[in-house]
């Protein structure tokens, strides 16, 4: 049972697409977080780290064939995961809501913005008609699209890509939910729009009280705005901390790596890049010692054994067999 | 608004100075003389027809990807250009190659004119001038091998054998195992399949690569390893680099010179250093505040200055200065009826902006809407944040010293 009656809690979730003739594939592996209102938690990680597919699974928006969730996801004193799906579809946008990467891709291009907006409304909210809509101009004023009434008979490709990315927040905050799940919120997006997008985030956890789960690849993003940080490789979280303890001092040699190879804006010119070698298709099985260890420098025997733990501190979660030092310079 | 009247004066004064007319941009802009420029583009116009009508295309208007853009690259050195998507960043490095044909304008590459080249006079300097595409997956042919890709150029251009690097030689410069030679691009991962761009790049010895978002398709773990050879490719082959890019923090590691664009336009032009540490245009400050530092102290501790709204159609582009819509520094009338040319502020830095100086000296501020104050988020006194352990959740304290 949830011990401290978390708003979310996510306790050793893991997902394995399996197919004929083919070897399992384990895309997410015993993980484990928890979020409360007001929050901010970070899920970081490179493509294939399974971040994506967490929040999937989190959302049961996974297909049925051909996966297999196993673990418990806590919400409100259900377990998110057995629950029939009539019950789940009440909590998906009512409670729990997500806004996806690509606006494009995620909108219906064949139907005005409006009744996409609308339609939550109708669905969670019995609301019909002129209440509907007039909820729905209220709701696009809100994130910020000007001129709200003329945009809700607009189709998707008429909107700019910060625009669309306003009306899927819209979208997902029609029905003031408790949990947002943003995956890669601001990836398609400009800087410019993308600081727009991060403050109306920022605004919202702020007012609403909401737990935001925020999954990105942008370290920099993370630093601003999460409150908590977890870091995911391979399907797996390889450190955990709070922001400041996180970026003062990685410990983990990924979460370092990571740090070590962004070019940043503040750093004198001519600071050189250290990239993690390797790539993250090199990847080695959890089951046969540490994914990471084809890439890592801080290499040693049992990394290539055994599984690393996940261990707790005071401050901060890790699985690693030979940390970064506390003392030891950053590569960066 | 501090601007008070003695300053306005001021202002005003200094606005007397400056060429009224835009004809007399080129003799205001900087010229280099003496420095050995590779390539020099002077006043490149591409624009793009927008056609209408069922029987008859008619052409009622056209977008204006690049409306008059001059840009010096000095042989050996790497030029950054800087811009949103939209803002014709990429259409400037095709129409550079010739890969889209300018409206107007020069670009004389090593003291030629590509822009009145044709035939084989075309490919001899094409040869010369290569690209590296964005995405790598898109820009091979899956049905090609990679040493049928690195092949192609020299049979393109019709070189013998024995007079180009051999495929084993730029596998090797990039990075890449001899025995890649055989495979296929699917087989690569991200990374690896760039580095086979680049070695296409190379593979004619060219003087000129014009590398379009080199990185931007790829994890944050191995941009680092692509920046890095690129510079070191730089350093063996002495190339000269125009890296496109939307990533500020890239460009400023890569490039000595950097161009900022907006809206077909160069907005401002400074050394790396100089424009990080000191950007006099208002679009500039805002792109800079905008892009998130990995570093919460810093992030907790910065003002951002908020742009408002989208870029505007390059169709219909606002008139004056084409920033004027967005930019919270404006100043009324003359920001919205005359295009700012390029000033030099110092001898490295030039600028297209009419309040810059007052705008650097503090006496215009932006409005108060669009800067957002750092700290505003008041950190309530948090249990701490729960983290995962496997047989219980524990929770974490507050950090230590915040």
């Amino acid at each position: 049972m949830p011990a401290a009656g978390h708003l979310l809690d996510v306790r050793d979730l893991s997902v394995v697409f399996t197919r004929k003739g083919r070897r399992d594939v384990r895309a997410v592996d015993g993980v484990s977080f928890t979020v409360d209102a007001g929050e901010t938690m970070g899920l970081v990680g490179e493509s294939g780290s399974g971040k994506s597919v967490t929040s999937l699974a989190v959302m049961g928006l996974l297909p049925k064939r051909g996966v297999r969730v196993g673990g418990e996801v806590h919400f409100d004193g259900d377990d998110l995961l057995t629950l029939p799906p009539e019950r789940m579809r009440d909590i998906r946008g009512q409670d729990i809501a997500m806004v996806f990467q690509d606006p494009m891709s995620s909108l219906n291009p064949v139907v005005p913005i409006g009744i996409q907006v609308t339609e939550v409304l109708e669905r969670h909210q019995d609301m019909k008609g002129e209440a509907a809509r007039k909820a729905a101009a209220e709701l696009l004023d809100r994130v910020g699209v000007p001129d709200p009434n003329r945009r809700l008979k607009e189709y998707p490709h008429q909107l700019s890509g910060g625009m669309r990315q306003r009306a899927l927040i819209a979208m997902a905050l029609a029905c003031r939910p408790r949990v947002l799940i943003a995956d890669e919120p601001t990836t398609a997006l400009d800087v410019t729009i993308q600081a727009q997008i991060l403050e109306l985030l920022k605004e919202l956890v702020r007012d609403s009280g909401a737990a935001l789960v925020l999954i990105t690849h942008d370290l920099g993003i993370v630093a601003g705005l999460c409150d908590g940080v977890h870091v995911m490789y391979s399907g797996k979280i390889v450190e955990s901390a709070l922001r400041h303890t996180l970026f003062a001092e990685p410990r983990h040699p990924y979460t370092g790596g990571l740090l070590g190879s962004v070019p940043r804006l503040d750093a004198p010119r001519g600071a050189a890049l250290h990239p993690i070698p390797g790539s993250p298709a090199d990847l080695r099985p959890w089951s046969q010692g540490c994914a990471f260890a084809p890439r890592c420098a801080n290499r040693v025997d049992p990394c290539m054994q055994e599984t690393p733990a996940l261990e707790t501190s005071p401050d901060r979660a890790l699985r690693c067999y030979n940390p970064l030092r506390a003392d030891e310079e950053v590569p960066a | 608004m501090t601007t008070g009247a003695a300053d306005t004066d001021h202002g005003a004064a200094d606005a007397a100075d400056q060429p009224a007319t835009p004809g007399e941009r080129h003799r205001e802009r900087r010229e280099i003389h003496g420095e050995d420029l590779l390539l020099s583009v002077r006043d490149l116009h591409v624009y793009f027809p927008i056609k209408s009508g069922i029987f008859i295309d008619r052409e009622i208007g056209s977008v204006k990807a690049v409306d008059g853009v001059d840009l010096d690259v000095p042989r050996g050195s790497t030029v950054g250009l800087v811009g949103e998507s939209g803002c014709g960043k990429t259409t400037f490095g095709r129409a550079v190659l010739r890969l889209v044909e300018p409206t107007g304008g020069t670009v004389h590459f090593d003291g030629v004119d590509v822009a009145g080249l044709a035939g084989e006079d075309l490919r001899r300097v094409r040869r010369r001038m290569q690209m590296i595409f964005q995405d790598p997956m898109a820009s091979l042919d899956p049905r090609q091998s990679v040493e049928s890709v690195l092949t192609e150029p020299r049979r393109a251009h019709g070189i013998e054998r024995g007079r180009a690097k051999s495929v084993g030689e730029l596998l090797d410069l990039v990075g890449l195992p001899a025995s890649s030679a055989s495979r296929y691009p699917h087989e690569f991962s991200g990374g690896q399949r760039q580095r086979i761009g680049i070695a296409r790049a190379i593979a004619l010895d060219p003087d000129l690569i014009i590398a379009d978002e080199p990185v931007s398709a790829l994890d944050v773990s191995i941009q680092a390893q692509v920046v890095n050879l690129l510079e070191e490719l730089q350093d063996r082959l002495g190339l000269t680099y125009v890296v496109i890019a939307h990533d500020l923090a890239v460009v400023r590691h890569i490039a000595d010179v950097v161009a900022v664009m907006y809206l077909g336009g160069i907005v401002e032009q400074a050394s790396s250093d100089a424009l990080y540490k000191a950007p006099y245009h208002p679009y500039t400050k805002a792109l800079m505040s905008a892009v998130p530092i990995p570093d919460p102290i810093i992030e907790d501790t910065r003002q951002r200055i908020l742009l408002t709204g989208d870029l505007p159609s390059p169709a219909n582009p606002p008139t004056g200065c084409r920033f004027h819509t967005r930019c919270p520094y404006r100043q009324p009338t003359r920001c919205d009826d005359e295009r700012p040319l390029l000033r030099v502020m110092s001898p490295e830095h030039t600028v297209a902006c009419h309040w810059a100086e007052q705008i650097h000296a503090g006496d215009i501020q932006p409005r108060a809407s669009a800067v957002v104050e750092a700290a505003v988020r008041d950190e309530p006194p948090r249990q701490g944040v729960p983290i995962p352990s496997d047989p219980d959740v524990t929770t974490l304290g507050p950090p230590a010293g915040v």
